[in-house]
């Protein structure tokens, strides 16, 4: 294996972000053609490992709750229908703010902790709306970007809509690759153009949207995976949401192995943001499992760990009651976003 | 804790699985157990109980009863009683019996595995995900048997009263693999559980008289080895099968000897898990958890020896480090507990002296940071590298989750690495290179390889060792056949003719020696037997030598095309069709045939090679379906060196019935012909040196019958013996010197076959005694 050197940063400013305190951004490194072509996955072991996941590991009661409130905190609420208006966006960013009833969080001992989302994910067009309600709260705001979801506008006008929606405030960057380049084989091409979105994210952060479900292969994942984290992605990201298929725990776990390979190689700790698909309590914390056995502790964080769901809070929720009162609960007992 | 506290920690927190009904039914039997005879709880002759422990908190969880001889001999004369209404049932009626004890298994799954973990330790999820669907996956697949035995197992019947032996690792899941097939083809049983662990065939029993079993069909009989020596050695026992220490097996061999007892055993491991450059490392290492560190790594198919590539293997080390610091070690019925307890302190002492032992020969140890609780019988993932393939952790089987590290160079390396233990029970294979998989599969010496998997199992794919490692298989249509017996009707054999020894001499001097290596020797001996019609070699125990090493290095006979050995057998049958005169005058001087009698005889024997030609390439194997995406092909594979010892009766036919089949396989054979007539067989050396039967491939070795079984039983090179000589002493001999390496044996008993009839003489029995089956688990999916 040859000895890698990270690329250096110019991003010195990122770090002083709310969303990244305390972990640093991803300079990227040089494209490392070697580490690519090697990269083995075995599709069986990898379904195996999670098919058992969920009998291995399990949290009851008071831990439950627990489990649950982190991955609400690790949510990017989200909207990213063409019917959004601005009203739309702001009860969603009331709801990001307060995403569980305060009887429920005071129930639970939970009523002084800043219990909120960790970030809200809209179009472009909605950034400024999001951050004008968001103000103060510390919740970032994230923009799809780059022709999303298909990416298939002209690369100057993706690498300039990323610009548009760091200047309009939006802190975090959802960018969808270029399946084209993955699915024929050109790691170079993929290497370059997400280093160029890089670039244009400034002290945005750079999540990048493999779109798994069009990858055919998890080989594909995982290659793609780890060009887009030596091009210098902070977070690597299943799904637009718009796939057939969109986050699956085998693709997840693909990706996290290459989180993993990483920072063994780098140093560098990588997030990951699951989406689409992820709609129920009991799902979510597999993927909390799988965080956490995988990737350990800090990756159970909102600062490595995203969650791209819009009906998961509700089911959460209606969990917690559960929790809180012994009764099974219903949707229309917790505030709409 | 409170739940601010948990969301900074992110514990997990406790996740106990209740032990109440598990507990209320262990109160309903006031902690006091009988034994299961005949469909009732009987109180032991002993009047003795001892208690089951569970390991996790050693508290005393029951007293189980100590069987004495009387009550081994009750619950045989249960089993036997039952026979014939079980019998009478018919496959259907018996279908439906193990349909319900499916059914039922699945009713009462959750306190089947509750009562399983207190009882041996294992975590929970072990007993609840995979023992226990394996179990109700076993009784359904062998109901499917009980329903086809008729149609599938023509001429076969049941062998009567089967004496079941299980250990204490997968108490009820071995229940299962014996009880299930041994119903099915319509055997009743009296079994044996672990003394450690008895409580979940108790359980089974009283909930499987529930679900319909008709009493005495299924006796349980607890207590110690003694027990177990008592069950081995009563005269109303038909067969044993059992599974434990390669060292109980080995007595288990000697003691049954001669008996009459069919035998299967499923005995220790030292399984090879290879790791090549190529593999997915991370899915390796996962498998290593579920090969090692398994059941806390007390599986007899765990992969503990580590081979990898050299290159690879520091990489392979950190991530295995660090997958051992994420496993979770404490309450066996905590829901997040991957290591429970060992089962016993005795067990405990016995893995810690040996990694002792290895650190002191060299190795590096280890061990995960995972905290063992206060209280209770645990021992550490573990993890030895640099280990050398002299050192005795390499070597023994430790059955604990220790892990034995060491490195390979090229495939091939890493193959004789992998072959080089007397075990030969598994292997896992981890490669992304197809090529290599398929390659390397076929050369390890293993009944069952699994390909970039670890300890997968199903009940259609049969399981069971090479070498030291058992023999029989269980699960599949071969694990049917370990229960059944071909149905021949009886023959004795004529009475041999008197004849005079000497015949007249010939017009020029010919003198039989021995065939060994491709040509004849002169016996090592340098004595010669007096047989009718002249004198053969005295063969003995270094000519035996000689021809086992020709044998071993004739590998090129069993890398040989299934289309190439049924030329070399047609070739032979053209040959000796060329001689046949010569044959038919031969038979008439030396065996008393009339030329009629002659004249068959020859040509049985031609039509026979003709059969075995036939079989050559016919004898396929199959491809399982197990619930994965993949395939598990079952390929029948030559065992090696075969001994054939041949009987008295028609020496030209028997003698060329015993080799051919073996040939056909892809065996080499040395062959001790007739002890009375061996002329035919001297003759046949010229068939055999103008039919292209590579060197090596067929010895011939003339002698006193007896003692050159013996030597060959006793020969650690030689992998099978067949003793088809309607010679009971010398069969007897054959089963107790093959105790010494656990050879596979197959004898008649003194029992003679009428050569003749195509049922006796032929037949796919012949096949599979010729084969053992490897099962290779191929997952795939990109």
């Amino acid at each position: 294996m040859a000895k890698l050197q990270p690329v250096p940063s110019n991003d010195s400013d990122i770090a002083r972000h709310p969303a990244v305190a305390g972990h640093g951004r991803n300079p990227g490194m040089a494209l490392d053609l070697d580490w690519v072509d090697g990269l083995k996955v075995n599709r069986s072991a990898v379904e195996r490992r999670v098919a058992t996941l969920p009998g291995r590991r399990t949290v009851k009661k008071d831990w439950q709750a627990a489990w649950l409130v982190k991955a609400i905190q690790c949510i990017d609420l989200t909207t990213l229908s063409g019917d959004d208006t601005w009203e739309r966006v702001r009860r969603l960013c009331a709801k990001a703010r307060q995403p569980v009833r305060r009887d429920l969080l005071d129930a639970m001992g939970l009523g002084d902790r800043k219990i909120q989302v960790g970030a809200v994910c809209v179009y472009h067009e909605m950034v400024p709306t999001a951050v004008e309600a968001l103000a103060g709260s510390g919740i970032p705001v994230a923009a799809v970007s780059t022709g999303f979801p298909a990416g298939l506008s002209p690369l100057g006008l993706r690498i300039k809509e990323i610009e548009a929606s760091v200047a309009a405030g939006a802190a975090e960057i959802d960018i969808v690759i270029s399946r084209r380049h993955a699915l024929v084989g050109d790691w170079r091409a993929l290497h370059d153009e997400v280093r160029a979105f890089r670039a244009a994210c400034g002290p945005a952060h750079l999540k990048t949207i493999l779109a798994t479900g069009d990858l055919g292969t998890l080989r594909n994942v995982a290659r793609a995976s780890a060009v887009c984290m030596m091009a210098g992605a902070d977070f690597i990201k299943t799904s637009t949401g718009k796939e057939t298929v969109n986050a699956t725990l085998p693709v997840s776990l693909t990706m996290l192995r290459m989180i993993r390979d990483y920072r063994e190689r780098t140093g560098q700790r990588i997030g990951f943001k699951p989406a689409g698909g992820i709609s129920a309590a009991k799902d979510v914390l597999n993927y909390q499992f799988l965080m956490c056995e995988e990737l350990g502790r800090p990756w159970l964080e909102p600062e490595l760990f995203r969650i791209g769901a819009s009906s998961l809070l509700g089911d959460i929720e209606r969990q917690l009651e559960h929790h809180v009162t012994g009764r099974y609960s219903a949707a229309h007992r917790h505030p709409l976003a | 804790m409170n739940i601010a506290a948990i969301l900074d920690s992110m514990d997990y927190g406790p996740a106990p699985e209740s032990a109440g009904v598990a507990e209320a039914w262990l109160a309903r039997h006031d902690q006091q157990f009988r034994l299961f005879i005949g469909g009732k709880w009987v109180k032991p002759s002993t009047g003795k109980s001892f208690a089951t422990v569970n390991p996790a908190s050693g508290k005393t969880l029951a007293q189980i009863a100590l069987a004495g001889e009387g009550d081994v001999d009750a619950a045989v004369t249960a089993a036997r009683k039952a026979l014939p209404g079980w019998t009478r049932l018919g496959g259907h009626g018996r279908a439906r019996v193990l349909y319900a004890l499916a059914r039922m298994v699945q009713r009462h799954a959750r306190l089947l595995a509750v009562v399983e973990t207190l009882d041996n330790g294992k975590p929970i999820r072990e007993t609840r995900d995979i023992d226990l669907p394996l179990v109700a996956r076993h009784f359904y697949h062998h109901a499917g048997w009980a329903q086809l035995r008729d149609a599938e197992f023509p001429g076969h019947r049941p062998l009567g009263v089967v004496g079941q032996i299980v250990p204490w690792n997968f108490p009820l899941l071995m229940l299962a693999w014996k009880v299930a097939p041994a119903l099915a083809a319509g055997n009743t049983v009296v079994l044996k559980p672990a003394e450690d662990t008895s409580l979940s065939a108790l359980l089974f029993a009283e909930l499987a008289a529930e679900a319909g079993l008709p009493a005495g069909a299924l006796n349980i009989v607890t207590g110690a080895g003694e027990v177990g020596e008592t069950i081995v050695r009563h005269a109303g026992i038909d067969k044993i099968a059992f599974t434990g220490s390669t060292e109980v097996g080995r007595s288990i061999r000697a003691a049954t000897a001669g008996s009459g007892k069919k035998l299967t055993l499923e005995l220790g491991g030292k399984s090879p898990f290879i790791v090549f450059d190529d593999a997915d490392l991370d899915a390796a290492v996962e498998g290593a958890v579920d090969s090692i560190w398994f059941n806390q790594g007390q599986v007899c198919c765990a992969g503990s020896r580590l081979l990898v590539h050299e290159g690879t293997a520091e990489r392979l080390y950190v991530k295995l480090k660090t997958r051992m610091d994420t496993l979770r070690m404490g309450d066996p019925l905590d829901k997040c507990t991957d290591i429970g307890a060992v089962v016993s302190p005795r067990q405990r002492q016995r893995i810690e002296s040996l990694v002792e032992r290895g650190v002191a020969e060299g190795a590096t140890l280890w061990r995960s940071e995972t905290p063992p609780p206060g209280t209770g019988c645990y021992y550490p993932p573990t993890l030895l590298t640099g280990v050398s393939p002299a050192a005795e952790v390499a070597q023994v089987e430790i059955f604990g989750p220790v892990l034995a590290a060491m490195t390979f160079r090229t495939p091939e390396e890493a193959v004789t690495l992998a072959n080089n233990s007397r075990y030969g029970l598994a292997a896992c294979v981890w490669t992304e290179n197809v090529n290599l998989a398929l390659d390397v599969a076929p050369k390890l010496k293993a009944g069952t390889v699994w390909i970039n998997c670890a300890n997968q199992f199903d009940a259609a794919c049969g399981f069971g060792g090479y070498r030291e490692s058992g023999f029989g298989r269980e699960g599949g249509r071969e694990g049917m056949y370990e229960y059944l017996a071909p149905d021949l009707p009886a023959y004795a054999p004529p009475k041999p003719r008197a004849l005079r020894l000497k015949a007249p001499p010939a017009a020029i001097d010919r003198t039989a020696k021995l065939h060994v290596g491709g040509k004849q020797a002169r016996p090592d001996s340098g004595y010669s037997r007096l047989v009718p019609g002249g004198e053969v070699g005295e063969g003995n125990r270094k000519d035996i030598r000689n021809a086992v090493e020709a044998a071993r290095k004739a590998d090129a006979w069993t890398k040989a095309t299934a289309h190439n050995r049924a030329q070399v057998l047609y070739y032979l049958a053209e040959n000796l069709s060329a001689r046949a005169d010569e044959f038919v005058r031969r038979l008439c001087q030396v065996a008393g045939s009339s030329k009629a009698e002659a004249k068959r005889e020859v040509e049985t024997s031609l039509a026979r090679l003709f059969t075995w030609g036939a079989w050559a390439d016919k004898f396929d194997g199959q491809v399982h379906n197990p619930p994965l995406r993949g395939v598990a092909l079952a390929m029948p594979e030559a065992l090696g060196v075969i001994g054939a010892i041949c009987p008295d009766d028609m020496p030209l036919l028997s003698f060329v019935s015993i080799w051919a089949p073996a040939l056909a396989m892809g065996n080499r054979v040395v062959a001790v012909p007739s002890q009375r007539c061996p002329l035919p067989a001297t003759d046949f050396y010229q068939v055999i040196d103008t039919s292209d039967v590579p060197p090596g491939a067929l010895a011939i070795v003339t002698g006193e019958r007896r003692g050159l079984a013996e030597t060959l039983a006793a020969h650690g090179d030689v992998d099978a013996v067949w003793c088809l000589a309607g010679d009971a002493e010398a069969a007897r001999r054959v089963e107790a010197a093959s105790a010494a390496d656990l050879k596979r044996s197959w004898v008649d008993h003194g029992r003679a076959r009428d050569w003749r009839d195509p049922r006796q003489g032929e037949g796919t029995e012949f096949l599979r005694q010729a084969t053992q089956v490897k099962n290779v688990w191929i997952p795939y999916g990109e």
